[in-house]
This record gives C-alpha cells, sequence and structure tokens, in this order.
C-alpha cells in the first residue's frame, strides 16, 4: 500500500524529514517498507497490519506522526462539520439513533420527498448515511486531485468517482456514488439478496447472488454488494446529472464473506472487513459532495441523511497501571501512560489512587481496541520497544528430551559416517506416486499447487528417487542421500504421521566403496559385480539398523514391486518388518528416466523406536589364542549362504566364534547351475588353547552340516 | 671392502687402540648405509650375533689370543669397544640421507578420502538454533503437521472469517465439509499450534522450542516454497515480562550469528500475541552500515537491518483456551516467537534461493561437509 508524505503533511505540521517520519512510524508500528520518488512526490511503502485499518489511509497515519511528535493534528470537515477524528462520538444526540429508515428532501421541509433510504437488516447495516448532489458536469479530476491519486498507484477514472476514491485514500471510509436517474423508485434498500438474483457489479461480471449477500437495491433490483463493489447499471457516465452519494458502516463478517463468495477484494471491502470508522460516515459523505460541488459543478440537495439503526458497542476499558507493569516489567507511571493514549486520542480518566488505574473510552476509529492489553500494547509501541530494558527470566521447571532424540541423532551420525547427506524433499507426491509406493490410504488436498502435489506423501520412496534423478540429470553420478521425516495416512479414520526414514544410492556410488582387491564374488561379469555393490548397500543397511536393539535380523525377500525382485530384501526384527531395501526395478528406472541403477531403504522409524537404541554390552577379552580354518565347497546355485550359516550355527558349537565367506566363484571348471565358495571358520575356547583333535573334531561337524546341504568339499 | 676382524699380533696399548678405532670406523660407515629395515635387521645380525657377529669374533679373536701379560690391557679394551659397539649398533635407524628414488612417493598426490554426509543446512541451522534455546533452559516439543483449524487456528486467537486469516495462504485437506469448521484438517501453516498442545498437556511453568515443517500455498520461487521450516518458542510462568521477551531473544540471536549483533524490536501484529513485535538484527552481511564496499547491501535493502522473526506476549486470549490447565491469564503472563529455519540458514550461511534446500543436490550439500 502506497501513500504520499505530502498528503500525509496536508494534517500535520512536521519538522523532520521524509526519511526520519518514516523510521519513526515504522518504529511504532506504522511500518514504512521503502521510500519512493522524492520531494513533493515522495511515496512511503506501507505495510499496516490487518488490526489497524485505522491507519489505511493519510489522515490515520497523520494521527500516528501526531502522536510520536506530540503535536497537532489538524480536524477535517465537510460542511462546517467537525472531523470524526477531532469530534466526541459521545456527544452524538439520542435521538438520532434507532432509525430504520428516512427521507432525504429538498432544502424546505414542505417539499416531497426526494429519496427514500429503507434499512431492513439493521444488524448488519448499522449506519447510512447519503447525500444528493444535482447537475453536476461528469469530466476529467482535476490535476491535483489526478496526480495524487496516481502517485498512490489509483487509476483516475472521472471527478465523481475519483471524488469516492481520493476520500477513502484520505481518511479510510469508502463510499460509492450512484447515478440517481438510473436508480428506481425513488429509494433504496438495505436487503439481502433473493436467491438467483442478477447484478452486474462494476468490473462488468454478472453475478448471481445468494440469499446470504446483503445488498442495496433500488425499489426494483440490487444495485450494489453491500461494502465490496456498486453495480454497472447505476455507475456513474459522462451522462450522469444527478448523484447520489452512499457512505454506510457494513457488519465486516457479512462483508467478508460476500467478498470471498463472489471472489473480489476491493480496496473497500479490506476496509469494511477489518471495520471502518463508525463515526466518518456522515463526514465522508460530506467530503465526497464537497469534492464533486468543486469539480463537477452542481449544487447539494437539502441535507445528509444518516439513518443509524444501532449503535455501535464501544465500553470504556479499564486499564490498571499494575497490569501495564505486570506485562511490560517497566516502572511506568501513571501520568506517562495517560499522556501516551491521549496523544493517540483516546480520553483515559484516572480512577483510584494516584492513578492506579484509567477508565479509557475509545476513539470509534480504533475498533482493534477492547480490552486491557490491546491497551497496553498502544502504551509500550508508543513508549519505545526499544527503551524497555532487557531482561532474562528467572526458571523453576524442567527440561525433558524428546523420547526419540537421542537415537534419531545416533541414526544421523551413522548415515552421515557412511557418506550419506541429509536431504530435505517436499511433503506432497502425486495420486499416482501414493498408488505406485504405498498401499496406504491418503490425505489429499483441497487446493493442491498442482497435480503433481496432489496429495501428502504416503512414501518417502517418490522424493527420494526424483533427487536421485534431479542428481543425475546433471551428471552428478556419486549420489548418497538420507532423508528423515513423516509420512501422513489416515488408518481407521483417523490421521497419523508415521516416522520413516529412507536412503538413497546411486550404484555407481556404492561401487565407489567397494575395498580394492576385496571382492567376495570373483567371478566375472555384471552378476558377481552387482552382488558385490548390493552387499556395500546392504553394510550400510546393518549399520544403521545397528543403531538400535533390534536383536537378530532375518533377511527375506518379500519386498515391495518397486525393487528389483532378484536384488532386494526385507529386514524382519522379531518378527516385524523393520525396513526393506536393494536395487529400484527396472520398470521403476524406466519410468523415472534414471541413468544408472540406484537403490533405496525404507526404515520404519515408528518400529525402531519402539525397540530403542542399542544399549552397550560388554564382553570379557578372549584369554586364548583363536584358530581359522578354511574350508572350500561347491554348491548349487539355490543353496544360499543363509542356509549354510543356519546348518553351522544349529550345531551349537560353543567354540564357533565366526563363520564367514572369504570368496565366492562361479564359470570356470565349476560347471554351470554351481559355484565354488570358501568359507572361514574362527574357532575359540574360553577354557584353554584348542588342541588339534579338538578342532579336528569341530570342523568334521562343520563339513558334515555343509555336506548335507549338498555341498561337495574340494580338495 | 667389508671390515673383517683383524687377528692382533701386537698387543701394545696403542696398537689395540688403533684396532679399535678402525672397528668404530667400519661400524660407522656400515651404520650410515643403512637405509631400510630389512638391511636394519642385517646390519645389527652382522655385528651382535651371537654365532659368528663381529662381536663375538672380536671376543673369540683379541681377547683369547692375547697373551698371558696383556690379557688383562685387552680384558678392558675389548670390553670398552664392546660397550661402545654395542650402543652404536642399537642406535643405528634408517638413515633418510639413504631412501632411494624408488622408494619416494609423490606426498602431493590428494588423499584419499572417504565420503563423508552433510548435516542438511536448513536442519542444521534449526538443530543450533534450538540448542541455543536449551541451554536456556527450553525443552524440544513437537505436534502433527497436518492439523485441525482449531489448534492452527481458532485456539491462537484467529476466529473463523477473521481476515487476519488470509495472511497465511493455507493448504487444505480435502473432504472435510461435513465436519464443524474446528474440527476440519488442513496443513499447519505455523508451528504455533504445538503451543496450544503443548499448554493442554503441560502446566506452567513451562518454557519450549518447536521445530518443524509448516506448508503455505505459496508457488515455489527464490523466496517461498510450499512447505518450508519453522522454529517456534514459548515461554509461560508467573512473572515472564516484555522486557524478559527482549532480553531473550537479544541473548539467542546474540549466540546464534555472533555477539556483535544488535536487535530491534518493532510493533507488529498477530492475533495470538499483544504487544506483537517483529525482532531486527543488525545486518550480518554489511554489519548495519547498509553498504557492502561502495555497492549497496541487498539483504537487508541497504537499511542496515534484517527482519528475523515475529513475536510478543501471549494474548491472554489464547490462555483463555487452557485456562483450565493452570493457564489463567490474571495469573500467569509469557512469551513466544516464531521463525523461519531456511530463512535463518538462507542468512548464515548465504544462500539466495531458497529452492536449493529441497533438489538434495549433493553438490550443494556437500558443502556443509
Amino acid at each position: 500500500m502506497k501513500l504520499s508524505a505530502r498528503w500525509i503533511r496536508d494534517f500535520v505540521d512536521l519538522s523532520v524529514d521524509d526519511r526520519r517520519l518514516a523510521e519513526d512510524l515504522t518504529g511504532v508500528g506504522i511500518a514504512v517498507e521503502g521510500i519512493g520518488g522524492s520531494g513533493a512526490d515522495a511515496v512511503f511503502e506501507m505495510e499496516i497490519g490487518t488490526n489497524r485499518p485505522d491507519a489505511m489511509n493519510h489522515y490515520g497515519v497523520a494521527r500516528e506522526a501526531a502522536a510520536i511528535y506530540d503535536v497537532g493534528l489538524k480536524p477535517l470537515s465537510g460542511f462546517g462539520l467537525q472531523a470524526a477524528g477531532a469530534s466526541d462520538p459521545g456527544a452524538e444526540a439520542p435521538s438520532k439513533y434507532e432509525k430504520t429508515d428516512a427521507a432525504l428532501k429538498r432544502c424546505s421541509s414542505t417539499e416531497s420527498p426526494v429519496f427514500m433510504i429503507t434499512v431492513e437488516e439493521p444488524q448488519l447495516c448499522p449506519r447510512f448515511s447519503a447525500r444528493a448532489v444535482k447537475n453536476v458536469k461528469i469530466k476529467p479530476s482535476s490535476e491535483k486531485i489526478a496526480h495524487r491519486l496516481q502517485l498512490i498507484d489509483q487509476r483516475p477514472i472521472s471527478n465523481a468517482v475519483d471524488a469516492t476514491n481520493y476520500v477513502l485514500w484520505e481518511i479510510g471510509k469508502p463510499t460509492h456514488v450512484f447515478d440517481m436517474d438510473l436508480l428506481e423508485g425513488g429509494r433504496l434498500i438495505i436487503r439481502k439478496a433473493k436467491a438467483g438474483e442478477k447484478l452486474k457489479t462494476l468490473d462488468g461480471v454478472e453475478r448471481t447472488l445468494s440469499p446470504e449477500d446483503l445488498v442495496v437495491a433500488d425499489a426494483m433490483r440490487p444495485v450494489g454488494l453491500a461494502g465490496v463493489i456498486g453495480g454497472y447499471d447505476t455507475m456513474i457516465t459522462d451522462k450522469t446529472k444527478n448523484i447520489l452519494i452512499e457512505s454506510a458502516w457494513w457488519d465486516p463478517l457479512t462483508v467478508r464473506k460476500t467478498a470471498r463468495r463472489h471472489g473480489i477484494h476491493t480496496d473497500a471491502s479490506h476496509r469494511f472487513e477489518r471495520g471502518a470508522d463508525f463515526e466518518s460516515t456522515v463526514l465522508s459523505c460530506d467530503l465526497v459532495a464537497a469534492l464533486i460541488l468543486q469539480s463537477c459543478g452542481g449544487e447539494l440537495i437539502g441535507d445528509v441523511v444518516d439513518v443509524v439503526s444501532k449503535k455501535l458497542d464501544q465500553a470504556p476499558v479499564v486499564l490498571r497501571i499494575s497490569e501495564v507493569r505486570r506485562i511490560l516489567g517497566e516502572r511506568m507511571t501513571g501520568g506517562h501512560v495517560f499522556r501516551i493514549l491521549k496523544k493517540l486520542g483516546f480520553t483515559p480518566v484516572p480512577e483510584g489512587e494516584e492513578d492506579a488505574e484509567f477508565r479509557v473510552q475509545i476513539p470509534s476509529w480504533r475498533l482493534d481496541v477492547e480490552r486491557e492489553i490491546d491497551l497496553i500494547e498502544e502504551v509500550a509501541r508508543l513508549h519505545g520497544y526499544d527503551k524497555f530494558e532487557n531482561t532474562l527470566p528467572a526458571y523453576s521447571g524442567a527440561v525433558i528430551e524428546l523420547p526419540n532424540a537421542a537415537v534419531n541423532k545416533a541414526l544421523r551420525t551413522r548415515a552421515l559416517a557412511l557418506g550419506y547427506n541429509e536431504a530435505v524433499s517436499l511433503t506432497f507426491i502425486s495420486n499416482a506416486d501414493a498408488e505406485r509406493f504405498s498401499s496406504a490410504s491418503v490425505l489429499e488436498l483441497e487446493n493442491p499447487l498442482s497435480e503433481e502435489a496432489r496429495v501428502m506423501r504416503t512414501s518417502m520412496v517418490p522424493g527420494m528417487l526424483d533427487m536421485l534423478a534431479w542428481n543425475l540429470n546433471r551428471d552428478v553420478e556419486d549420489v548418497r542421500l538420507f532423508e528423515m521425516g513423516c509420512v501422513y495416512e489416515m488408518r481407521n479414520g483417523e490421521r497419523v504421521e508415521p516416522d520413516r526414514a529412507c536412503l538413497g544410492a546411486t550404484a555407481s556410488s556404492l561401487k565407489r566403496s567397494l575395498p580394492v582387491g576385496g571382492a567376495l564374488d570373483v567371478s566375472k561379469g555384471e552378476s558377481a559385480m552387482a552382488a558385490e555393490v548390493f552387499r556395500a548397500f546392504k553394510g550400510d543397511i546393518e549399520s544403521l539398523l545397528a543403531t538400535f536393539e533390534c536383536g537378530p535380523l532375518n533377511f527375506d525377500r518379500a519386498t515391495a514391486d518397486y525393487f528389483h525382485p532378484g536384488r532386494s530384501a526385507r529386514v524382519l526384527a522379531n518378527g516385524s518388518v523393520v525396513a526393506q531395501f536393494g536395487q529400484i526395478a527396472e520398470s521403476v528406472k524406466a519410468e523415472r528416466k534414471l541413468r544408472q541403477d540406484v537403490f533405496l531403504a525404507e526404515f520404519d522409524l515408528d518400529l525402531l523406536h519402539g525397540f530403542g537404541a542399542r544399549k552397550v554390552k560388554i564382553a570379557a577379552l578372549p584369554k586364548y589364542p583363536a584358530v581359522e580354518r578354511d574350508f572350500s565347497f561347491v554348491f548349487a546355485d539355490k543353496v544360499e549362504f543363509e542356509a549354510m550359516r543356519n546348518a553351522v550355527g544349529g550345531l551349537r558349537l560353543n567354540v564357533l566364534r565366526s563363520f564367514v565367506p572369504v570368496e565366492i566363484f562361479r564359470g570356470g571348471s565349476i560347471g554351470a547351475g554351481r559355484y565354488s565358495i570358501l568359507l572361514r571358520v574362527k574357532l575359540q575356547s574360553e577354557e584353554g588353547t584348542l588342541r588339534d583333535d579338538q578342532i579336528a573334531a569341530a570342523s568334521e561337524k562343520i563339513v558334515m552340516a555343509l555336506q548335507g546341504l549338498g555341498g561337495i568339499q574340494r580338495a | 671392502m667389508a671390515y673383517t676382524v683383524p687377528k692382533l699380533t701386537d698387543y701394545s696399548p696403542s696398537a689395540l687402540e688403533k684396532s679399535a678405532a678402525e672397528c668404530i670406523r667400519a661400524l660407522s660407515e656400515e651404520a650410515s648405509a643403512v637405509h631400510n629395515d630389512a638391511g636394519l635387521k642385517a646390519f645389527r645380525d652382522r655385528w651382535l650375533a651371537r654365532k659368528n657377529g663381529i662381536l663375538t669374533q672380536i671376543n673369540d679373536l683379541w681377547l683369547k689370543g692375547a697373551p698371558k701379560e696383556s690379557k688383562r690391557n685387552a680384558g678392558i679394551r675389548v670390553n670398552e669397544l664392546k660397550v661402545r659397539i654395542q650402543e652404536l649398533v642399537e642406535g643405528a635407524h634408517v638413515s633418510a640421507a639413504g631412501e632411494t628414488a624408488a622408494e619416494r612417493i609423490d606426498t602431493s598426490l590428494p588423499g584419499i578420502r572417504r565420503p563423508i554426509g552433510a548435516e542438511h543446512p536448513v536442519l542444521r541451522a534449526s538443530r543450533e538454533m534450538c540448542a541455543v534455546f536449551q541451554r536456556m533452559g527450553y525443552a524440544i516439543a513437537e505436534g502433527p503437521v497436518v492439523e485441525t483449524d482449531y489448534y492452527n487456528f481458532e485456539a491462537l486467537n484467529f476466529p473463523p472469517n477473521h481476515p487476519a486469516r488470509d495472511t497465511q495462504d493455507t493448504l487444505f485437506i480435502a473432504g472435510q465439509q461435513s465436519k464443524p469448521q474446528r474440527e476440519r484438517l488442513l496443513l499447519r501453516t505455523h508451528t504455533s499450534p504445538v503451543q496450544i498442545r503443548t499448554m493442554e498437556k503441560l502446566r506452567p511453568p513451562i518454557r519450549i522450542v518447536i521445530p518443524g515443517v509448516v506448508h503455505r500455498n505459496d508457488p515455489p520461487d527464490a523466496s517461498h516454497s510450499p512447505m518450508f521450516h519453522q522454529i517456534e518458542g514459548l515461554a509461560v510462568d508467573t512473572d515472564i515480562t516484555f522486557g524478559d521477551l527482549k532480553g531473550t531473544l537479544d541473548h539467542a540471536m546474540k549466540e546464534f550469528f555472533g555477539s556483535s549483533v544488535k536487535t530491534s524490536f518493532r510493533p507488529s501484529f498477530f492475533p495470538f500475541t499483544e504487544p506483537s513485535a517483529e525482532l531486527f538484527i543488525s545486518c550480518i552481511i554489511c554489519g548495519g552500515s547498509g553498504k557492502r564496499d561502495s555497492d549497496p547491501c541487498r539483504p537487508c535493502k541497504q537499511t542496515g537491518w534484517i527482519e528475523i522473526l515475529g513475536c510478543g506476549m501471549v494474548d491472554p486470549n489464547v490462555f483463555e483456551f487452557v485456562k483450565d490447565n493452570g493457564y489463567d491469564p490474571r495469573k500467569v503472563s509469557g512469551f513466544a516467537f516464531g521463525m523461519g529455519a531456511d530463512r535463518i540458514a538462507m542468512l548464515k550461511y548465504g544462500v539466495d534461493d531458497l529452492q536449493l534446500f529441497f533438489h538434495g543436490d549433493v553438490r550443494f550439500l556437500e558443502q556443509w561437509a
């Protein structure tokens, strides 16, 4: 929102320059974000909080400046009336209120009414003021008016319309002008719209109204959406001769709902939604009329009409100095508080001893001030936030860490140490991806940013694949990423946000991490390399799972279908699937146009959190030396290492310390469908150095167990 | 010609002296020619081996062959020599000067570095900021991302249909129309709902700091993202004042950005705090001058100040929603603050495009390793 510095200075005499004025206004919360132009054309770029509609205009900002510098604010007047800003709202004659209709009459009261105003909805239109001007000439505005409007990015239209716009920007009160001759039946009625009623609005759009819309209607039809926008058919044109000026106070909620329902946001609706000045309806009518008389000629018809069907409730607010001190922490005096409030247009009346409290009358333009705390804020901001002393509070409460904070940190540290960069992806995915990568029931967005971001992620996989693809598409080959976060699901009608972690790595990054010369599978060919790469990834998964007290892990092949069926595994701990990992399926690789094989792992952090962090267990160091024995076997391809481990483990040899594969070879003299494997056992006793006969006995059992799987021992 | 132990015929003291000196000279020469571990071992064996080492030979040849009248003197000499030889042999080491060209490697070649992952810059900044508050006695709190209207708006003093709701472009969950408004689901637009959730669970006094993901209906650009990160804080006790809010945040900013940072508070508006403020810090790029050398400083738009967070005293209306759990606004007071973790990371690390945080581009992320 732009305001002219010169225009602000119309109402207040200031010795400071524009830059200083901008700084000081910002200091009291009337933020000037920037200054454009210079001299008489200097424009302030304003950022006014939604609670301060009173400051969204030049007079309102001048009022704040007057309070800051403690100088007088010049009163506004239409036709010799006092300005709303300077008037005492309590001084209105009580008889003025509780009217729901009134007639605009010619000067002589004997003449018949010119215009009738009837308010059918007094709750929604507590006040409606109007004035009429006849014999005007519609033409462009004067240079001064047009220039000022243009300075603040408003488009001059015609003298009569510009008058309303000028007054809106001057005092913040929206008004409307009708071509009076186009209003039917000599009357305006403020009523609810009828279902299906049509109104073509000023923006040229034909709108269908609902019974919740409040309209200004003539005898025949709606001629304006109350507080939002006027009607096209009754607008001012160059043919207009007689003008009816409307200035009302509309119920903020009604205006907001109507504006939203019709998707219109106008300078008028913006102000009415936030609460306009109840006491400025007559003043604004007068100011608009005065400008019209000045630029369009013509003459007034009779006096202003002011239908006040309900008075706005602005009860005085009690402000206790003790409360000011309790909240602000500064030993402010009653006198200081009194002066600040007075400068801002409040009327504080001291009560109790030594100004212990004030009964504060709230000015009509400050609908945002209703409570004691609102007044405390006024005191604080005028006092100057930076003048308050910085203090630190004492504290006697306990600090409790989140239950999973430590284990999450341990997991993250391991992932970083393994060379995975922590990543953050967006939480939205497409419906198609949700179906492809999970079976959970989704939370769909009402107003998504795009089709690709229609649902909340039910899986971390699509985000990870996108990030891997992003890198590969930029010729970055070695990529390792991990992400910890939530997925979002509906379960039994309730939303849940289970914790997940996801790992992603390109095949080339895994290849790089293979030890030189340390290959287990020394056969030639792609499949041997694939096994090595898979093992490199699996090792990372095992290292990460070792963060948790999972107990023994079991691996099976029942992974989701977006994994390569032969190169992926599920991890089970205590019967629960805690992770699945492996190479991504060829189909997914093709769909996502991934330039190389990638590997993914998904961890169910919720389950893993249930196991807790791995506890440190220490064992005594061995006292006696260990011996190693190697066994070379040939097995059929269908016999996997797991079977051998289980068979040897099943022997329950208490001297067996480890059983690992050392070398695998396919091809050559081994023959198709079989492979050779070199297995190494480590034997050690807690009771003494193993004797040859003990070693031989253990070895024989191991050999027999492996033969039991169909293995043939090689010489 | 390698040294061999000569047979002695002349056992005069001077002749003994001369033979001993020749032996030591030979030993020194051999010692300086040792240039690898194998050579060192051979050298030691040659001189000290029990079977036929030079020392043994000296013993055999010089002492046993000595005439009776010279035996005593020769014994003393040989013993001295033995001690000396042992000292020199033990003290011998692989000589640097003796390295051959073949054993020399190019030590200027780059080291083999195992990849080390980097913490995500936003999460790192967020964790650092949280740690600042944890050191001041704050506990971390969390809450759901998919929230109800009640926690995201109503209980934070955004009444239904209030214009203040317009300032937070909200992403709504579909299919909620049949529910009462306060139960309708949306993506939380700020971490502030966790204030209410925590006050419902814990009685005062409390001090919490809340990191988390939030969403708004903002199309992505260099400074906007539909998903971003916030850090929220809340302190409630019987005597918390506006001065405490200022002091706490001033301290936190100095801890996080450096002790030379200055803070300034300006009035603002948030429905759930009153008085409300925006905290500005002196520009960490230009130091508050508004200029970088002679060029205008862009991050602070030449003002010397950067807006960093919103804060304020907890509005009594907010306490009313949790009054039954000990939060009577007449008895307790508190302050709250909220900041964008992404923005803080951008400032701290000099990142100028918010989108860089969400691509997972390792060329970007590795810079924090």
